[in-house]
């Protein structure tokens, strides 16, 4: 029996659609942090680190640039906001300084505040199972 | 009526020669970090060379189809249609590229240009479609290329719209959502390009060979690898975001979806010397070889690839330029050998006396790009694993000094960086020329 192709393909895309319409539709777990927080701008701050294309040198749980550090729990690493103020204005080797206002400074922060307490991107916090695949030691909220 | 394809060859190889500059620009910055930093900067060159590349892809690709098209009896509603697409897309991509160097950014990695420009972007993919489909449709029992034509475009728009859902402030501000949509749109745009530039490159394997046994499009194997390799542009994105937190059963559905393109692999080791003697058949000289060369970088990039995949591998190599080994072998050593193929194959007549006045050194600088890419995926590829096992390790050494260590493999990527910038050039000057001299004569 020959299978006409646009049969499978109709198939194919429904059930595309359907796993499209889950993931769009899922509600995550990183929300409730969103609702805990939901007077703070950090989605503000999100807009600016693309209004000022940092993911060009920048990762967000290494999903990015290759020419600066991971940024995804850069808060907890410096525990110090002042620090990270100091990086955005002064720039450091290719980064230039950015001359950002005050309140793109407070977003920026609010973002990556928020960004590392969805969990931890240094690979050494994962751990290998049998089959193969990886998974992070603990949650760390 | 001329073939509409020629326009979109003629931007697409400009995009190539911007593409080049702005890649070898930007690959100064690893080891001269002052260089143009305060007045373009990185973050100015890696969006120009990034949006010049996918432009590239996608109007080769796009001349690829309507070339085809038109050597098929293409209707005159889409040769007349193909004004508008081209106007569209052709001042999408100009807007695109000046707007960076006014540093008016706000879209995420890839599309980091200002959300506005995707409308005419879309509106120029979906006339696309329906160009596409006017002509298309007219025949009957379509090949394998056709379905592929089919699948690139209808997918494209799909998944360029889904790219913009951060728009909505919900999935936005809905962090790891939005980061696990964004690099859905990331894994899926590729599967698109290649149904496009897979079907060219099927369409030319028909057309360079006479001998009907030899043709693939109405094989049933070609199309049980079609509907593989559209079932890994719907489902196998996620080997991207194993580390994200996110849904384990987004990522064992990626996990296993990748894991059966070692189908892919595996038919490409047992028919090698096949492919190789139907290329041979009537063999036209650049088109057979970039050929060639696209089924050998195939071998490597699906390899490593395939070990990417695997969640304990990709540990080692995320984040790391491993994965820019990879973007650049597929991009290059893939994607750019068959759209070369087909630009020699439609727009460069065997029979021109002018362009066979200048082979001995378009020869020699085949190999010269194939030598230079060989390089420059090593570079690559050694400075991913080193990072990879320091940042492994339980005293990982800071970022800084990492970067400072991998600086010889910077040099290598960046001398490998320059063969590939003029062996490339020399292809875009040669082909350029070729299609702004010649207006009416096209070949197949």
């Amino acid at each position: 029996m020959q299978v006409k192709p646009i049969y499978i393909f109709v198939l194919l895309s429904v059930l595309f659609l359907t796993y499209s319409s889950v993931l769009y539709l899922s509600d995550e777990k990183e929300i409730i942090i969103q609702r805990a927080t939901k007077k703070d701008f950090s989605a503000e701050g999100k807009l600016i680190f693309q209004k000022y294309n940092c993911q060009a040198c920048h990762q967000i749980y290494s999903l990015g640039g290759y020419l600066g550090p991971d940024l995804t729990n850069v808060y907890s690493k410096y525990n110090n906001e002042d620090v990270i103020k100091a990086f955005m204005k002064g720039g450091f080797k290719q980064m230039p300084s950015f001359k950002l206002t005050s309140y793109e400074e407070s977003a920026l922060i609010q973002f990556f505040k928020k960004m590392d307490k969805t969990g931890t991107a240094d690979i050494r916090n994962f751990e290998f199972q049998a089959d193969g695949m990886i998974k992070p030691k603990q949650e760390k909220r | 009526m001329t073939n509409p394809g020629k326009k979109f060859a003629i931007l697409a190889l400009f995009m190539l020669s911007i593409a080049i500059i702005a890649g070898l620009l930007a690959s100064i910055s690893y080891l001269s970090p002052e260089f143009l930093k305060e007045k373009i900067g990185f973050s100015v060159l890696r969006p120009v060379h990034v949006s010049a590349v996918y432009f590239w892809i996608s109007l080769s690709a796009t001349a690829g189809v309507y070339s085809a098209l038109w050597n098929n009896n293409m209707s005159s509603f889409t040769s007349k249609m193909s004004y508008f697409h081209f106007v569209l897309i052709a001042i999408s991509a100009l807007g695109i590229l000046i707007s960076y160097f006014f540093k008016n950014f706000g879209g995420r990695e890839y599309w980091e240009y200002n959300p506005y420009w995707a409308i005419p972007v879309l509106i120029s993919w979906v006339l696309f479609l329906i160009n596409y489909l006017h002509s298309a449709l007219k025949i009957k029992n379509w090949p394998v290329y056709y379905w592929m034509w089919f699948t690139g475009i209808l997918f494209f728009i799909f998944i360029f719209i889904e790219n913009y859902l951060w728009l909505i402030p919900s999935i936005r501000e809905s962090f790891i959502k939005d980061l696990t949509i964004q690099w859905k749109v990331n894994g899926s745009i590729v599967g698109a390009y290649n149904q496009l530039i897979y079907a060219t490159a099927f369409y030319l394997m028909d057309k360079i060979t006479d001998n009907k046994a030899h043709q693939v499009g109405h094989k049933k194997i070609v199309f049980a690898m079609y509907f593989l390799g559209l079932a890994n542009l719907m489902f196998n994105w996620s080997h991207h975001i194993y580390t994200l937190p996110s849904d384990m059963y987004v990522k064992y559905i990626g996990y296993l979806v990748s894991m059966t393109e070692w189908v892919l692999f595996l038919r490409t080791i047992f028919l090698w010397k096949k492919t190789i003697d139907e290329f041979k058949i009537n063999a036209h000289y650049f088109p057979y070889r970039f050929l060639i060369a696209s089924e050998f970088w195939v071998f490597i990039n699906l390899f490593q690839a395939l070990l990417m995949s695997i969640p304990a591998i990709n540990a080692y190599t995320h984040g790391t330029h491993v994965t820019v080994a990879h973007a650049m072998g597929t991009t290059i050593g893939i994607n750019t050998m068959i759209l070369l193929a087909a630009l020699y194959m439609f727009f460069d007549g065997k029979n021109d006396q002018d362009s066979h006045s200048h082979r001995r050194y378009l020869k020699n600088n085949f190999w010269f790009l194939q030598i230079s890419l060989l390089f420059f995926f090593l570079s690559l590829d050694i400075s991913g694993v080193l990072k990879g096992l320091w940042q492994m390790d339980k005293h990982a050494l800071p970022f800084s000094d990492m970067m400072a260590n991998l600086h010889p493999w910077f040099i290598l990527m960046f001398i490998s960086g320059c063969g590939l910038f003029i062996s490339l050039g020399i292809y875009c000057y040669y082909l350029l020329s070729v299609l702004l001299k010649r207006i009416t004569n096209y070949s197949i």
